[in-house]
């Protein structure tokens, strides 16, 4: 038995499945939420590199490459507001997250 | 069972099961830990795709510098998370649900899809035989995706002045060093004569 591209794709919609649900049930504290984008985006990853090996072409990896530097710049930045709402609130419970009222 | 066969099933099943132990784990140091053991799977996993060039990468950034990021700030902030971690149960009948859903609409795609003919033909980047992972991404990026690589350093650039101008703060009563006053400082007005009373003092 050969593992082929399906193999790959159902490892990544179990991982991209894991990171929504991982939202939705830990709605109240940001750290795990902005782990679970890192989990999605790396589930994305896992399928551009699959089709790009199975397919032979670079094109994939090249774009694999580029989401993994949005998905630090993301990171960072988030981490940083996290920082500095901490610093204005005391607190890093997502549902606090109303002054502006919008 | 060959060897690539019994180690993709080793990195996936190990990959899901850290991804289940972020987003469950009582504790977000631990869920940090499992996210860096769900990256190095997932390296393994881009290891056995030929991708060897991005697995050391997703080694290099996101285990040596993401997740230490996160570790820093889960330190750093001085968080109740048992707290945080009470709408777990609330929320799990609907997390379910939806998750199931979009498993089930990810998983109709995976197994009823086909490759359309052209693009099999159309490569943009035909890989090389016989060339490492490595030179043929180079290849790629510097030439033909010059122009998106050069706009992902940019990408980082922006993180990174935007990280340090919301962290960044000027705390008030600290005495900082002022160059330009210090250079503006000459005899005249920093030596004062004072005509001091006897015994008495200022």
């Amino acid at each position: 038995m050969t593992i082929d591209l399906n193999h790959y794709l159902v490892v990544a919609a179990i991982l991209f499945t894991l990171g929504v649900a991982g939202i939705i049930l830990n709605r109240k504290n940001i750290i795990i939420i902005l782990m679970s984008v890192e989990l999605i985006l790396l589930s994305v990853n896992l399928n551009l590199v699959a089709f790009s090996a199975f397919l032979g072409d670079l094109t994939g990896q090249v774009f694999a490459l580029f989401i993994l530097t949005v998905a630090a710049a993301e990171a960072a930045i988030g981490l940083a507001i996290l920082v500095t709402y901490y610093r204005n609130r005391g607190s890093i419970a997502v549902e606090d997250i109303n002054m502006m009222k919008g | 069972m060959t060897a690539a066969t019994f180690f993709f099933y080793l990195f996936s099943a190990i990959l899901i099961a850290s991804a289940f132990m972020v987003i469950s784990a009582r504790n977000p140091v631990h869920s940090v830990l499992f996210l860096i053991l769900a990256f190095v799977n997932a390296a393994g996993l881009f290891l056995m795709l030929g991708a060897e060039f991005l697995a050391m990468i997703l080694i290099v950034v996101y285990v040596g510098a993401v997740a230490v990021l996160f570790l820093f700030v889960i330190m750093m902030l001085d968080v109740d998370f048992t707290e945080l971690k009470q709408g777990f149960l609330q929320y799990l009948p609907i997390g379910m649900v939806i998750g199931v859903c979009v498993f089930l609409e990810l998983f109709g795609v995976v197994t009823t899809w086909v490759i359309g003919p052209a693009s099999l033909t159309n490569l943009e980047a035909k890989a090389i035989p016989g060339m490492s992972n490595t030179l043929e991404l180079g290849r790629v990026i510097y030439t033909q995706y010059a122009y998106l690589f050069e706009a992902s350093g940019l990408i980082l650039l922006t993180a990174m002045v935007g990280a340090i101008v919301l962290t960044l703060r000027h705390k008030v009563g600290v005495k900082r060093q002022v160059i330009a006053d210090q250079n503006a400082r000459n005899a005249m007005n920093a030596i004062e004569v004072r005509k001091v009373a006897s015994r008495q003092g200022i």
